[in-house]
């Protein structure tokens, strides 16, 4: 699909070019921060106060790489994926795209911005327009974006792009309902590829699939990586499923970033005590390791975003919480375990049992 | 996309599991699909033979009535349904019923067409952009409760008092009144369509508003526009009648069925038919459009199976 990219060249900005010849990441988010106001009142609504929804994240993205993005339901995952795909303006920091900051871009850079950057969608079901057939999903962009595919070969890229995604390329006159779960959101996919994106974010595209459709799917994404060079900034909260297809991980909980690093690191050797309890719930398929590790049973809830909690955000459910935890806000840094980790007590504690374990 | 498919064998689709490739299966693509489904329900051909009827009479009136429309015969009046000569009888001035009836299929029609066509082509814009843009919204849904709160007899007779009492006037009056509950409905659904991740991908994609509000918001409304035109006509019928029973309406002795129906009253014992023929007709006319309303509905659904396919399945089934 590389080669029929016949996009005549943007002018490209001031910025753009200064990034291509710096070799910084093809996404950079700094301070990344979205807080949703609350208001009340049905006429003369009064602002009293925000849902800190995403508070401070940086991440990167480099091409051809995935990023995971782990966390539990309501730290504010999709809350980032919409403000990557522009789809929420951020409240403060910045998403550098190829060095140009997206909050910024206005007009045809921001349609050349949400060409190249897509998004693969949760929910199969209603990420699709029930009344289009799988063939009008996957042309539906080329109608804003006329130049990403010539008019006469239209047809055919469409049976090409099904045909890439896994799908018979005859089902271009079905409707979405005809077709799985998993069918459908490789359709959701052919939508995202029919875009020639270099960013795809993928807002947990298997959490709503069973467990043999997932693998299926975390493979097409994987294939389509190494054929097509995409980037990746995966979202889940299954962490299995973020380590089998990340290059890099990073932990979120209560709209921050708590740990980050490769997989090796944030799996093998987690420092900050979110991710190891994170990390002990996930069950062990290795019979025999079974009752090896030790599992941390977290007290209480997540707080609200609204109100978070001073200092460090996971002080209320941590063991290791101290006074220095309610007054100063950790930050995400090396403290001697060899990746970046917020907490003032960061150490290495494998909490995943693995064969090495094992007597004998 | 929208190759057409060649018609599908007769019998040849089989089993429902097993999946054809081909688009002709009745599921698949191609414009000559809503057509297909249409035909292929029972309601649909009912409702499309009613208004075949209803229209070619309209349309033909003068060719098929025995006698004009304004012709008085004073020696034969209240002849009964079936006498030699009228054939559906004759009112009190002895006027054919059936040569009335044929006429007054003309003004009804038009006052019905006109009256949803108006609430459509008003309504329906409004809503989608009500439903899309809020600062719009506030506007459209303040002046719609206006108009709501307004009765629709009172805009009637403003308009007669403009314009005098004519087919066009009772048209624009219903049209209007039928206007606030179209911008109702139609808003509802773009806002209830906005909300779907579909739409947030097509966004993604720097869709426009006007864009989205056409591929995306129209056709997943359009089975709620239909239900509601097709509650407008009949309303818009009757309201005509009623119209024209007020004086607000056409003018006699231009025949309309709400006129017939009205003059009818008053001798509504000695020659029932009189009365009871134009209400007839009211009622095939407002029949045929909800049935192909609801036909078309239907087929416009890509989850409807054809009914005629539905079956076949079951009877391969058992």
């Amino acid at each position: 699909m590389a080669e029929t990219r016949t996009r005549p060249e943007r002018r490209t900005s001031e910025a753009r070019r200064r990034w291509e010849g710096s070799g910084e990441p093809l996404l950079q988010i700094r301070g990344l921060a979205k807080h949703f106001p609350l208001q009340q009142g049905i006429v003369f609504k009064k602002t009293v106060g925000h849902v800190r929804a995403v508070d401070g994240v940086d991440l990167t993205v480099d091409r051809a790489e995935t990023v995971g993005l782990v966390g539990e339901s309501g730290c504010g995952k999709s809350t980032v994926s919409k403000l990557l795909v522009a789809l929420e303006r951020p409240t403060a920091g910045e998403i550098l795209y190829k060095g140009e900051d997206v909050s910024q871009m206005r007009g045809s850079a921001l349609k050349d911005y949400r060409r190249e950057v897509q998004m693969i969608f949760q929910d199969p079901y209603s990420s699709l327009n029930p009344r289009m057939t799988a063939g009008d999903i996957v042309a539906e962009g080329w109608a804003v974006h006329p130049d990403v595919a010539p008019r006469k070969g239209r047809d055919k890229r469409i049976r090409d792009l099904l045909d890439r995604v896994g799908l018979n390329a005859d089902y271009a006159n079905r409707y979405p309902h005809q077709f799985s779960g998993g069918q459908r959101q490789r359709i959701g996919i052919a939508r995202a590829l029919a875009m020639s994106p270099e960013l795809i974010v993928c807002d947990e595209p298997v959490s709503a699939l069973d467990v043999s459709v997932q693998a299926q799917v975390m493979n097409l994404l994987e294939d389509l990586q190494t054929d097509l060079g995409l980037s990746y900034l995966f979202i889940a909260h299954d962490l299995s499923v973020v380590r089998h297809i990340s290059h890099r991980v990073s932990v979120m909980y209560l709209g921050r970033i708590v740990e980050t690093g490769t997989d090796a690191d944030v799996y093998g050797h987690p420092s900050h005590p979110y991710t190891q309890a994170l990390l002990s719930s996930v069950p062990v398929h290795e019979p025999a390791l079974r009752g090896k590790g030790d599992r941390i049973l977290l007290s209480g809830d997540v707080p609200s975003p609204a109100n978070p909690p001073s200092g460090c955000r996971f002080r209320t459910r941590c063991w290791k919480a101290q006074d220095v935890c309610a007054e100063e806000d950790p930050q995400l840094r090396d403290r001697g375990q060899g990746h970046p980790s917020a907490c003032h007590f960061a150490e290495d504690h494998q909490v995943v049992p693995t064969t090495d374990d094992l007597p004998g | 996309m929208a190759v057409e498919q060649p018609a599908p064998p007769a019998a040849g689709v089989g089993s429902p599991g097993a999946p054809t490739p081909a688009a002709d299966d009745g599921l698949g693509g191609g414009r000559g699909r809503v057509l297909r489904k249409v035909l292929g329900d029972a309601k649909g051909v009912v409702g499309i033979a009613l208004l075949a009827v209803v229209v070619l009479g309209a349309l033909l009136a003068p060719v098929l009535a025995p006698y004009g429309p304004t012709e008085v015969n004073f020696e034969t009046p209240f002849q009964r349904p079936l006498t030699v000569g009228y054939l559906l009888g004759t009112d009190d001035l002895g006027r054919d019923v059936l040569s009335r009836i044929l006429f007054g299929l003309r003004a009804s029609l038009q006052v019905g067409l006109l009256a949803v066509g108006l609430a459509v082509v008003v309504g329906v814009p409004l809503g989608l952009v009500a439903g899309w843009w809020k600062g719009v919204d506030a506007v459209v849904s303040r002046v719609t409760d206006l108009l709501l709160a307004f009765p629709f007899l009172i805009i009637a007779v403003g308009l007669a008092a403009i314009g005098g009492a004519s087919l066009g006037n009772a048209a624009i009056a219903l049209g209007v009144a039928a206007i606030p509950t179209m911008v109702r409905v139609v808003r509802a659904e773009t806002l209830r369509v906005r909300s779907r991740p579909f739409v947030d991908a097509a966004r993604t994609m720097d869709a426009s508003g006007p864009r989205i509000l056409a591929t995306h918001v129209l056709p997943n409304a359009g089975s709620a526009i239909i239900v509601q035109a097709t509650i407008i006509m009949p309303t818009a019928v009757i309201g005509e009648a009623l119209l024209s029973f007020l004086g607000l309406g056409i003018q006699p002795p231009t025949p309309s069925l709400g006129i017939m129906l009205s003059d009818a009253q008053q001798y509504l014992l000695r020659a029932p038919s009189a009365a009871v023929l134009p209400g007839l007709a009211i009622a095939v006319i407002c029949l045929g459009f909800n049935l192909l309303g609801d036909a078309l509905r239907d087929a416009l659904d890509p989850l409807t199976v054809p009914a005629r396919r539905r079956r076949r399945g079951k009877a391969a089934a058992r």
